[in-house]
């Protein structure tokens, strides 16, 4: 499957990622709108230090212990891809109590959140696509 | 803390303004981390972006950052009482150094209104007779060999061939990488246009500074410079490269040497050039053991020897105004190929009065060079290869028809890596990672992106080129070759026509 | 090859999922006294608060068991295993037959003997949905509710109904709120929080003495009257079907970590089994969801002919009153580093050169970083420590296991 691959070497920590990724899940055709005055709260997350900087998000990992952990079959996992239904999310966090990498949060709405490829946004991961310096790529590995 | 404080008698109007579309802008502060001279600044209370257009130097790294577009940068309008003479910026340059008492320092190439004659010369195409060739549909030929051409067939005894061929250097395109010195430029540039070479066949250039040790996988497709600092220079340099250059000058900054402040000096930039860490690189202004046509042979011969006679020799020299019987000398002092370099090439710091004033346009540097070589007879003893802006496929073809074998792209190269010609590179904080030692911005040029984009320019621009020859009906490079007849002048003076070798459009 | 299981909530679930990864086609059989769909338990408080509803409770689709050619049989209840001709007995008088059979059958409430209990009308459990169902029914706004019990279960129930009843009272006879995942700290955090914001009464280090109709008389002396009582202070885990026919059973059944029980192709998961606490060394019974999914998987895989082991449990639970979430992990034990201000508070535990285990309440974004520590047993050594245990984070692993990880670096 396509994942979202990190290669650190050449992450700017310019944040890009974040804001791309917080306009892509708003549903609003026009960044300004979908993002002016408003505090983004992506599903990718630049982790950053003096010299080193990364983004990190949904792992889509073989053996998910989110969805295994999910209290309420919120998460399930299709042909590789980790999705959640949040219509059946309680936000009870258990799922931010197993994912090892941070990745699921609340959304502002309540329900959890977490990285879906863009599935959902018709539209390749459009972290990947704003990245300028391909710290972040859409491929098989 | 305050923020940078200039005296009243020093403060010259900022050349740009920053704009800043409030409608636009999400204050994401990708402007304010990507911008090294530090423009930027988010302010928490007002939950707003400030600028400060005094550090500006327009380099568009937020610009083509900001994904709102919210940005564009501005020329200030901030005015003098205008004069034709005393202009803006020369009254600046005063005031600068009248506060500074140093001399004005720049970078690239000379960007002063100099008639740039490859817009002025127009190329031929064929109609009715000669019928044109279709490169889609034809061999189309564009590899070019530089080095000395035999000048007759040798037989041995039983009447066999003998290969008598001195070495060459096969370029796939007629497009090499000029010299940039690891130093002057970044680890991950290098690496770039190493990579892009190998992939296109071509060679890229070391330039003064010597050969990072991870470069020396690419030395078939590298071309090791030999300066008068003598940076680097060790046996096993000369021998990684597929040929030698020695630089004699270079067009920026013609008669003059080279500083690399020891702020470039990194362990990586010491151990490369193979001095002190944090020591200032000093290129002398000439080579001190070269003082003759004579002392240069020597010093062809020594790399030659060293290297058993396996490589190609190159020198570099810039287009000054007895350029012709330089290069004279030069092929009569056994060099296999000859570099020179126009007015208008690219440096990574130069004296500005120098790099504005000094040596002369390309065009008419090597119309006269190629005309002197065939006048005394040895124009096939040497190739010949120009730099100092060649800036499209067009000036390549008009280059090649007046007499180069091939062409050197510095600057088109790096704007190719995402260089947008702020002319900064002596302040060291190259935003785009090119002309900067500084790791955090190194890393915002990752080869791979850079060395495609290469790719990308140059297989451009050689579909061009085969485009253009195949509309004159000449389908290989050869035949292009100080073929002036394709050429015609426009706008120009009986002299410079004559300089160039060409007829006025319309004869 | 026929599987049967016993029981139809998250480790059956698991089972079901594990068996079809090596199996698309023997035949699989559920048995539960449920009569429900498979839902997720721990949702029973939610629904009480409006979260969620019985369509969105379902754990899995509605078309799960057709998709997996599973056949239920619901509402009706196991109720002897027959080891030697390999056969299911049901309270109807069916028999079914098994190759591979799992028992997961769940815990049941425990409800100690309390003087007077049989005089109070309105008694609820609070562990299924018919439960919730029925408590939902018997309260209203003018309701006065006592809860039994300061667990994980009683506050969830107690978060459930608070907004739909006149008060709560909740009475335990530990000295702390949810002892079995907090510490003293962290205990009074939440309990003061769950004062504060929705005047829940808590009376500690009591018990009840006696009831009498709608009156508890404390041990204390204490009278709390009431008008609906809840009774939650623990399970026990469903082992007779085990036990009676020989198979190993301690606090819970007894399970290797491929979820073997000690008779020959009966395997068991979730609740009514004991782990192995690989935090403290020690067999306990975990009874959390992602326990039971991750032991009914390894036993269907196991089951089908496949090999998977469930190698690493440890206890952790993801709890939260209104927004205030806390999150913990492994064991207390070792040395702590505390750090907190406010509502928020954490608290690390560290020893052998591991983490042990954890608090986090209030802030805890990230907080599976440090549970894939406790679970991984990952040395300290390999760990920026200090940049850590301020925020969790992939910063602090080594450089290998982010290239790993998210490079896709091997």
């Amino acid at each position: 499957m396509k994942k979202v691959w990190v290669n650190e070497e050449w992450c700017l920590g310019c944040h890009l990622c974040e804001y791309n990724c917080a306009y892509a899940n708003s549903g609003i055709t026009d960044m300004v709108k979908a993002l002016k005055g408003k505090k983004i709260n992506p599903r990718i997350r630049i982790e950053e230090s003096d010299s080193i900087n990364f983004a990190v998000q949904c792992r889509h990992c073989d053996d998910p212990i989110c969805v295994k952990s999910c209290i309420s079959g919120a998460l399930s996992q299709n042909d590789g891809l980790i999705t959640i239904d949040q219509s059946k999310c309680v936000g009870c966090f258990t799922c931010v109590m197993a994912c090892p990498y941070g990745c699921i949060m609340p959304s502002d709405d309540g329900p959890m959140q977490k990285c879906e490829l863009c599935t959902k946004n018709g539209t390749e991961p459009l972290c990947v696509k704003g990245c300028p310096n391909n710290a972040i790529v859409f491929e098989e590995r | 803390m305050v923020r940078e404080f200039v005296s009243p008698q020093n403060f010259v109007p900022s050349d740009f303004e920053v704009v800043r579309n409030s409608d636009r802008c999400i204050a994401c502060r990708v402007c304010e981390r990507q911008c090294a001279n530090e423009v930027h600044w988010f302010d928490a209370d007002a939950q707003k972006l400030f600028s400060d257009e005094t550090k500006c130097v327009n380099c568009h790294r937020c610009v083509s950052m900001c994904p709102t577009r919210a940005l564009k940068i501005v020329k200030n309008d901030d005015t003098y009482r205008p004069s034709a003479n005393w202009t803006q910026p020369v009254i600046d340059q005063v005031i600068r150094q009248s506060g500074t008492g140093g001399a004005l320092l720049s970078s690239m190439g000379n960007p002063e209104k100099y008639p740039i004659y490859w817009d002025k010369i127009l190329i031929n195409a064929s109609q009715v007779t000669n019928p044109s060739i279709d490169p889609l549909r034809e061999p189309m030929e564009t590899k070019v060999f530089l080095g000395k051409k035999p000048s007759k067939i040798e037989r041995d005894s039983d009447g066999n061939v003998i290969n008598n061929l001195d070495p060459q250097l096969q370029l796939d395109v007629p497009v090499m990488f000029s010299a940039m010195s690891y130093g002057a430029i970044s680890y991950n540039a290098h690496k770039s246009l190493a990579m892009a070479a190998t992939e296109l066949g071509t060679y890229y250039n070391t330039g003064e500074g010597g050969l990072h040790k991870d470069f020396y996988q690419y030395g078939p497709n590298t071309i090791v410079q030999v300066a008068s600092g003598r940076f680097g220079v060790f046996q096993d340099y000369l021998e990684a490269g597929a040929a030698i250059e020695i630089k004699i000058g270079q067009g920026a900054k013609p008669g003059i040497g080279g500083h690399l402040p020891g702020a470039k000096v990194t362990v990586d930039v010491s151990q490369t050039r193979m001095i002190p860490m944090g020591s200032d690189a000093i290129s002398p202004a000439p080579h001190h053991d070269i003082y003759s046509i004579e002392d240069l042979r020597q010093l062809v011969f020594t790399l030659k020897e060293a290297t058993a006679y396996k490589k190609p020799i190159i020198v570099k020299v810039a287009a000054v105004h007895n350029v012709a019987a330089i290069a004279s000398g030069i092929a009569r002092g056994g060099a296999d190929i000859i570099v020179i370099d126009g007015f208008r090439g690219g440096t990574g710091a130069a004296p500005t009065r120098i790099r504005d004033s000094v040596g002369i346009p390309i065009e008419l540097a090597l119309a006269s060079v190629d005309q002197r070589l065939r006048d005394e007879g040895i124009r096939n003893n040497i190739s010949l290869v120009v730099g100092g802006s060649i800036r499209n496929s067009a000036d390549i073809v008009k280059a090649v028809a007046l007499g180069a074998d091939a062409v050197y792209i510095g600057t088109a190269a790096l704007i190719a890596l995402g260089c947008h010609q702020c002319r900064n590179c002596h302040g060291g904080k190259c935003n785009w990672g090119i002309a900067t030692q500084r790791a955090d911005l190194v890393k915002r040029l990752n080869p791979e992106i850079g060395a495609k984009r290469l790719v990308n320019l140059v297989t451009a621009w050689n579909n061009e080129i085969k485009e253009i020859m195949g509309g004159m009906g000449i389908n290989s490079i050869e035949s292009l070759r100080g073929n002036r007849l394709m050429l015609r002048g426009i706008g120009l003076t009986e002299k410079e026509l004559e300089i160039l070798g060409i007829k006025h459009a319309g004869e | 090859m026929n599987y049967v299981i016993i029981g139809n909530s998250t480790a059956a679930v698991g089972c079901i999922e594990g068996i079809r990864k090596v199996d698309t086609k023997g035949n699989i059989t559920v048995i539960s006294d449920e009569p429900h769909h498979t839902y997720g338990r721990p949702l029973i408080s939610y629904m009480l608060l409006g979260k969620t509803d019985e369509e969105h409770m379902k754990y899995r689709p509605d078309d799960f068991y057709e998709k997996n050619n599973v056949k239920t049989i619901l509402g009706k209840k196991a109720v002897k295993i027959d080891k030697e001709s390999k056969s299911v007995e049901i309270d109807d008088g069916s028999v079914v037959e098994y190759d591979k059979l799992l028992v997961a059958t769940g815990s049941r409430p425990f409800v100690p003997p309390m003087a007077g209990l049989d005089s109070v009308e309105k008694v609820f459990n609070f562990m299924t949905l018919d439960d919730a169902h029925s408590l939902e029914k018997a309260i209203d706004s003018d309701c006065k509710v006592l809860v039994i019990g300061a667990g994980l279960i009683g506050l969830k129930c107690v978060e459930g109904i608070v907004d739909k009843v006149k008060s709560v009272q909740v009475v335990d006879l530990a000295n702390r709120i949810l002892p079995s995942i907090l510490d003293e700290k962290g205990s009074a955090l939440v309990q003061s929080f769950l004062e504060k914001e929705k005047g829940i009464e808590f009376t500690l280090n009591d018990s009840v003495a006696e009831f009498k109709n709608n009156t508890a008389t404390l041990k204390s002396g204490k009278t709390i009257n009431f008008d609906v009582l809840v009774v939650a202070v623990g399970v026990r885990p469903n082992t007779e079907l085990i036990s009676e026919i020989g198979g190993d059973v301690q606090r819970g059944i007894v399970v290797t970590s491929k979820s073997e029980t000690s008779l020959e192709d009966i395997y068991a998961a979730g609740d009514c089994t004991v782990s192995h606490n690989i935090a403290t060394d020690e067999d306990q019974i975990i009874a959390i969801l992602p326990n039971a999914y991750l032991q009914g998987e390894a036993a269907g895989v196991n089951m089908a002919g496949g090999d998977k082991s469930f190698d690493n449990p440890v206890p952790m639970n993801a709890i939260g009153f209104f927004d205030y979430h806390i999150i913990t992990a492994g064991a207390y034990v070792g040395d702590t580093y505390v750090a907190g201000d406010g509502q928020n508070y954490k608290c690390l535990f560290t020893s052998d050169g591991v983490l042990k285990g954890f608090i986090v309440i209030g802030d805890v974004a990230k907080a599976g970083i440090y549970t894939a520590l406790v679970r991984n047993k990952t040395p300290l050594s390999e760990v920026d420590f200090e940049l850590i245990k301020d925020n969790p984070q992939l910063m602090a692993m080594a450089k290998s296991y982010r290239d790993e990880k998210l490079g896709g670096t091997l």
